[in-house]
């Protein structure tokens, strides 16, 4: 997100689920949109198969997309920037670029151009692996059929520079002026239900409520003012990937988990654990005895999402009434009364909300971008912000007339090569993500009878070119092994992976990719660089009592 | 076939997406989800885990009561004694090490209203920036 919010001053997806079938041309990058947004990639469908789009797919994985697009790229893990760049050069070589939107929208485009000059086709295709051609070929594709939209999600943000990819992607907007308009724009696709909100309403070490710093003097006036305390000193807090070397340096001794579960979903595991075992105090709050839990001092049953009322915002913005079907298991409660009774009891005034209602209005009340959000108002469709009046009908494409930051900023990037590239010891890429018929750490789904029956165990994929030569064939016991730690799975052999480049998911606990992945953090965005390191594979024998044909 | 008492319009728990879904509820249980056809964003539309993956809600794993550690193991244990511990060791805390020494995590699986909440512990009531979230993975 702080990619977007340097480049426009706002980090959410620009546009509309519903308005995808209007693109004329689609670049879907780094996100295997059919698994990870399924019920959104039918849009995708029906824009190329009911309309005609022109479906630009980059990915490291032959993923199902691809079945759909134009033109597939196969791009090397860690070298989307100098993709994009690639891209940009060939529309500004071939004057596919849209001067009028430039002149009128943007700034710094001549520094930034000198930078894109030295992506030529060849020198992309080098770093790539994709062929000339089909970099010029997507770059037309890209600016010749307008309105395009680009979509991207953890493929280009889990990156050591996942900022620098976000710059980029947002300059292939800004150069062909597809911000702004139905079917076109620059759209992230969040990855859980309400990452948008959380983040939203400040859950963030940098941000109060709405996206206001907490090191802008009027915004901390407002909150002083508001809490009737002083406001912590005006620098961001500690982001997860901070507080957990912190813990293990004892400077956080004390951890207060809702709902996560950083054991399994964050990388290099041993680490993790390691961090969480130094607190003093560790408190979760879950539905589930998760991984984490098993370093808790205190945990706390919550209310799963069924058991509730409130909002979630989705990826396109839109906030959205969450209803209670039926009333917590036992003595379990809604999180928002768990955090309520706490405070309480810390001595904290003025925390006697009744329920979700009076909560949100509170939110309304400091946070403009939900200002005239309410739950009356979200019986119907829901409402897209920035909504900041009750008379306001939401907003469903931003920057249509300007930008939060006044123009939109060219951004020079470029190409650095991943933190862990494969050697000898270590010959082959990992990368990671999720299928379809799970969720995360599996806390939910690993509950779920008929989408266990459907991905029971996790499957490592790798190239039938590379198994062939590592005597592994298909559904074979394999062992991964990073500098980090070392997994045992079986193998899924087939040509969606690219050559020398393995994948794993992050759902299943005892094989868990996250033993394997770099804790390498993007200097800026603090996401970790999940998406590119070096792994040895061997073929195993099955471990015992495991039968061969489970 | 089962006939439910009720349906109850809510949010699919999984992705960002946010599919509007229909939950067909009798007792504690869903017997059967739809979407409404002519709301976004779904319209109409769901995926496996939408549409089939709300089993977890009665799953006998579910947590039904507070557990506080002792001698090493986690036991059961009143909400009462559970906050007033909670609450007792976290003020400790902040008055040995200051409010830098605790860190929070929301969450982007809980409501606004939850992830409003447990930012105003942080900030107003505790005292530090140190909030965040998984947003990143």
């Amino acid at each position: 997100m702080t990619g977007l919010v340097q480049a426009f001053g706002s980090g959410a997806m620009t546009n509309s689920i519903a308005d995808i079938p209007q693109a004329r041309a689609i670049l879907a990058i780094g996100t295997n949109t059919t698994e990870q947004h399924p019920v959104l990639s039918l849009q995708i469908k029906k824009a190329v198969r009911q309309h005609g789009a022109q479906l630009i797919v980059a990915d490291p994985r032959r993923i199902e997309l691809a079945d759909f697009a134009t033109l597939y790229l196969r791009v090397r893990p860690g070298t989307n920037p100098a993709l994009l760049n690639g891209l940009a050069h060939v529309i500004l070589a071939e004057n596919l670029h849209d001067q009028a939107f430039i002149e009128a929208r943007t700034e710094n485009f001549d520094a930034w151009r000198a930078i894109v000059d030295k992506y030529p086709p060849e020198r992309v295709s080098r770093i790539t692996g994709v062929p000339a051609d089909d970099i010029i070929r997507a770059a037309r594709l890209y600016a010749e059929n307008k309105p395009a939209a680009i979509f991207y999600a953890m493929g280009i943000t889990q990156h050591v520079d996942g900022h620098q990819n976000v710059l980029t992607v947002a300059n292939l907007a800004l150069l062909t002026g597809n911000p702004g308009v139905p079917g076109g724009g620059v759209n992230p696709l969040r990855g859980q239900n309400n990452v948008q909100g959380s983040c939203d309403v400040g859950g963030l070490p940098n941000v109060y409520p709405g996206y206001q710093r907490v090191n802008d003097e009027a915004v901390r006036a407002k909150f002083a003012a508001f809490h009737g305390v002083e406001q912590p000193p005006p620098r961001p807090g500690l982001t997860l990937s901070e507080m957990l070397p912190a813990a293990k340096r004892g400077d956080v001794r004390a951890m207060l988990i809702m709902g996560e579960n950083p054991v399994m979903s964050d990388p290099n595991s041993a680490h993790v654990r390691e961090c969480l075992a130094a607190l003093s105090f560790l408190v979760v709050q879950d539905i589930f005895l998760n991984e984490t839990a098993e370093y808790a001092d205190v945990v706390l049953p919550a209310a799963a999402y069924a058991e509730k009322d409130g909002t979630f915002t989705n990826t396109e913005r839109r906030v959205q009434r969450v209803r209670q079907a039926f009333a917590p298991p036992g003595d379990a409660r809604p999180d928002w009364q768990i955090t309520r009774d706490l405070a309480r009891r810390m001595g904290a005034p003025g925390w006697d909300y009744a329920d979700p209602a009076s909560i949100l209005a509170e939110i309304a009340a400091l946070t403009p971008i939900y200002g005239g959000i309410t739950f009356d108002r979200l019986d119907g469709d829901g409402l897209q912000w920035p909504c900041p009046d009750a008379a306001h009908p939401g907003t469903p494409i931003l920057h249509t007339m300007a930008f939060p930051r006044g123009r939109g900023l060219f951004s020079p990037v470029q190409h650095q090569p991943p933190p862990e590239l494969p050697d000898d010891e270590y010959p082959f890429i990992l990368t990671t993500g999720r299928v379809l018929q799970h969720w995360h750490t599996r806390t939910m789904t690993g509950r779920v009878g008929g989408l266990e029956f459907l991905a029971p165990d996790e499957r490592v994929e790798v190239h039938t070119q590379d198994a062939a030569r590592l005597g592994i064939a298909d559904g074979d016991w394999i062992r991964v092994t990073s500098r980090r730690g070392s997994v045992t799975a079986r193998a899924r052999v087939f040509n969606r992976p690219q050559r020398g480049v393995i994948f794993m998911t992050f759902h299943y606990a005892e094989a868990l990719a996250n033993e394997l992945t770099l804790n390498v953090f993007d200097p800026v965005s603090k996401i970790p660089e999940l998406k590119v390191c070096a792994v040895r594979v061997e073929r195993v024998p099955a471990p015992e009592g495991v039968s061969l044909e489970s | 076939m089962i006939q439910s008492d009720r349906i109850v319009r809510t949010v699919c728990p999984y992705c960002g997406v946010g599919c509007k879904i229909d939950l067909h509820v009798k007792d504690r249980r869903v017997y059967r989800v739809t979407a409404p056809f002519a709301a976004p964003p779904n319209f109409g539309k769901l995926c496996v885990k939408g549409r089939f993956g709300h089993d977890f809600l009665w799953h006998p794993d579910r947590l039904t009561t507070p557990l506080i550690r002792r001698e090493g193991t986690l036991q059961p244990a009143p909400w009462d004694e559970a906050l007033d511990l909670v609450a007792a060791r976290l003020s400790a805390i902040k008055a040995e090490s200051g409010p830098d020494a605790i860190a929070l995590l929301c969450s982007a699986k809980c409501t606004n209203e939850e992830n409003y909440l447990m930012q105003k512990l942080a900030r107003q009531v505790i005292g530090t920036h140190n909030i965040d979230h998984c947003a990143r993975l």
